[in-house]
């Protein structure tokens, strides 16, 4: 492991060498919040937030991209067939993401890129991406990553982690990706001798500061129907509004929609995020809808989220404390106290 | 790596239509790039998305048969924005095909044993892929009883009507051809619902899988007659239809439970969908 210190100062010098290497995106503030965007200078990079209001999710799954291109010209020897859209998978760094949303990543890849099949546009974005992370030592009143397995200091889904140490970042290579980005860099000193403690203080700090609010463990053992049929999802859909902001906001939420748009002769076949929060996500031509009813679609993201990855994957719960759902919640769902009650639950006859 | 999205170009070879309401077509679809056949090997019971470019995708069951060679078929029921545009395409115009996706009918299992086929209306498209199948030649000899109840409304909504009469004349398959109702005075064959026949025509159980593919009223009072007639929940097999966008278990739609339609179905056994939550 390579271990650095970089006084504040230095910060933009560095992002500047990353930028002539390669493309940099991170988060910027612009209008009312912290957007994850790409750099066009060093100096608009701003580490000052806690969870930027959207996941920088969208790096690698686009809220709406482009996949295929076609032509429906009627004198087209090609119209009709599709082809890729152009993208640009050049090599880039996204600096500053947070280690909850770099662990989401690891969690959506597993239905991404799957023995049978490979999203082909979410696996070359992995694959030419270096995530530089920095640890939370300040969490949201909204966070419980501790309770996910995960946590603010949580490298090993990023490639680089950097401490905020005060004066200055140490930055710490979790992956051979990140060695090499760091063996390139010029102007850094060597971490002084007593980081160590001083990280694991900052560390202990900030995990306790969010405790363990359920335990997750308790979900597998469930049983899915019986979780299912549970009494208490009336009380919990009673107060939402099925406006999908969890969806969007999360960084685990993955679902999307596949849409044609035809301009003139030229079309495209687009995917956009969907949400299983609307009726249409799962409406038939027939006229059926398997979820027509909100307490449905609010008990499937939820169990989705916290039973059936669980279930199929055996990759932990589909959650990673970020808390965004929770901030934002136009009517006060909170996950965690879902959480408790899905661990919780004891399906007795009344 | 190859794009899963990315549909074979094929050309539309003929348009049949099968039913009298005329909502029901079937196209025959060639490859235009004959590598694409190859890859495109599927098995009965598998299904695929019918690509048309502005319109978008659907996902409908395979109904040729993998024995069938140099095309592949699909009968379509005319529902929403894609299915009518495609009802008015015509033979020689592009389209794309995406698959073979999903699971298939439990073919290695099938082996050896008696099968009863049970099928209602237009849901008898992949039935037909596995009829076709089983009565190859080279297949047949796997399989013991083949034994097939199939009805629609009228005579004139059945499906594959010249095929159909064809096994009718076979002696290495049970034909059991129902409609609900009908004045035709030259009907030869059953009245009555699918259930109802079922029950009256009373296939074995022993040494017996039921496959069984319909409009759900027609499973609903299908599954208490085999289970009467002592089918095992193992052993009664049924596909199923979901909303489905991607069809290889990523865009998150069609799940039940912790299973996805497209990818770890869409053929599910009874006691397999028994330990699903209730939610298709």
């Amino acid at each position: 492991m390579t271990e650095i210190y970089l006084p504040k100062d230095g910060l933009a010098a560095m992002v500047e060498q990353f930028m002539a290497r390669c493309r940099v995106f991170g988060p910027v503030f612009q209008g009312q919040y912290h957007e994850f965007t790409q750099l066009t200078r060093a100096q608009g990079l701003d580490l000052n937030y806690q969870n930027t209001r959207l996941s920088p999710k969208a790096l690698f799954e686009p809220h709406s991209e482009r996949m295929f291109e076609y032509s429906v010209a009627k004198d087209d020897p090609q119209a009709d067939i599709l082809r890729e859209a152009p993208k640009d998978y050049s090599p880039r760094v996204i600096f500053g993401i947070r280690p909850c949303d770099a662990y989401a990543l690891k969690l959506v890849d597993v239905n991404f890129d799957t023995p049978q099949f490979r999203d082909p546009w979410w696996v070359k974005r992995r694959e030419t991406t270096t995530l530089v992370g920095v640890a939370c030592n300040q969490p949201c009143a909204t966070c419980f990553c501790t309770s996910v397995g995960t946590g603010p200091f949580d490298g090993t889904a990023l490639d680089v982690l950097l401490i905020d140490m005060g004066e200055g970042f140490i930055a710490e290579s979790c992956s051979a990706k990140g060695e090499e980005l760091l063996a390139g860099l010029s102007g850094v000193e060597p971490a002084p001798a007593e980081s160590g403690e001083k990280i694991a203080a900052l560390k202990t700090a900030a995990e306790g500061s969010m405790g363990i609010q359920f335990r997750m463990e308790e979900l597998a053992g469930k049983s899915s129907t019986e979780l299912f049929n549970a009494p208490f999802w009336d009380e919990v859909q009673f107060s939402c509004i099925n406006c999908g902001t969890c969806t969007f906001l999360c960084p685990t939420c993955w679902c999307f929609d596949v849409q044609d748009e035809v301009s003139g002769e030229q079309g495209c076949r687009l995917r956009i995020w969907d949400s299983c929060m609307y009726p249409l996500f799962t409406f038939h031509g027939s006229g059926h809808n398997p979820r027509n009813q909100k307490l449905q679609r609010v008990r499937q993201r939820f169990m989705h989220k916290l039973k059936y990855y669980v279930d199929k994957y055996a990759n932990g719960v589909a959650c990673v404390g970020c808390g965004r759902c929770v901030q934002f919640c136009p009517v006060n769902i909170d996950i965690r106290r879902v959480a408790g009650m899905m661990t919780a639950s004891c399906v007795c006859p009344v | 790596m190859q794009n899963p999205y990315l549909p074979y170009p094929v050309r539309i070879d003929s348009i049949i239509t099968e039913t009298e309401d005329g909502n029901l077509k079937t196209f025959k679809l060639v490859f235009l790039n004959a590598e694409d056949e190859e890859r495109f090997r599927y098995v009965p019971g598998q299904f695929a998305e019918l690509s048309v470019a502005g319109q978008g995708e659907v996902p409908i069951g395979i109904a040729s048969s993998p024995t069938e060679k140099g095309f592949v078929t699909f009968t379509v029921n005319k529902v929403g924005r894609v299915t009518s545009y495609l009802h008015n395409m015509k033979p020689g115009a592009i389209m794309g095909l995406r698959g073979p996706l999903g699971n298939w009918y439990p073919w290695d299992q099938l082996e050896g044993k008696n099968v009863v086929i049970i099928g209602g209306g237009f849901a008898f498209t992949t039935l037909r892929s596995s009829i076709v199948y089983m009565l190859e030649p080279a297949n047949r000899g796997r399989f013991g009883d083949l034994t097939v109840v199939y009805g629609a409304r009228t005579p004139n909504m059945l499906l594959y009507k010249d095929e159909l009469a064809a096994w009718e004349q076979r002696d290495d398959i049970r034909m059991h051809i129902t409609v609900d109702a009908t004045s035709d005075p030259n009907w030869k064959y059953n009245v009555g619902f699918v259930p109802a026949i079922t029950q009256q025509k009373a296939p074995g159980s022993e040494n017996a899988y039921a496959i069984v593919c319909g409009p759900p009223i027609m499973i609903k009072f299908t599954l208490p007659v085999l289970t009467e007639l002592g089918f095992p929940p193992e052993r009664i097999i049924t596909s199923l239809e979901m909303r489905m966008k991607c069809g290889i278990g990523m865009c998150g739609r069609c799940n039940i439970g912790a299973e996805y339609v497209c990818k770890d179905g869409p053929v599910f056994t009874l006691k397999q969908l028994s330990g699903l939550p209730n939610e298709y």
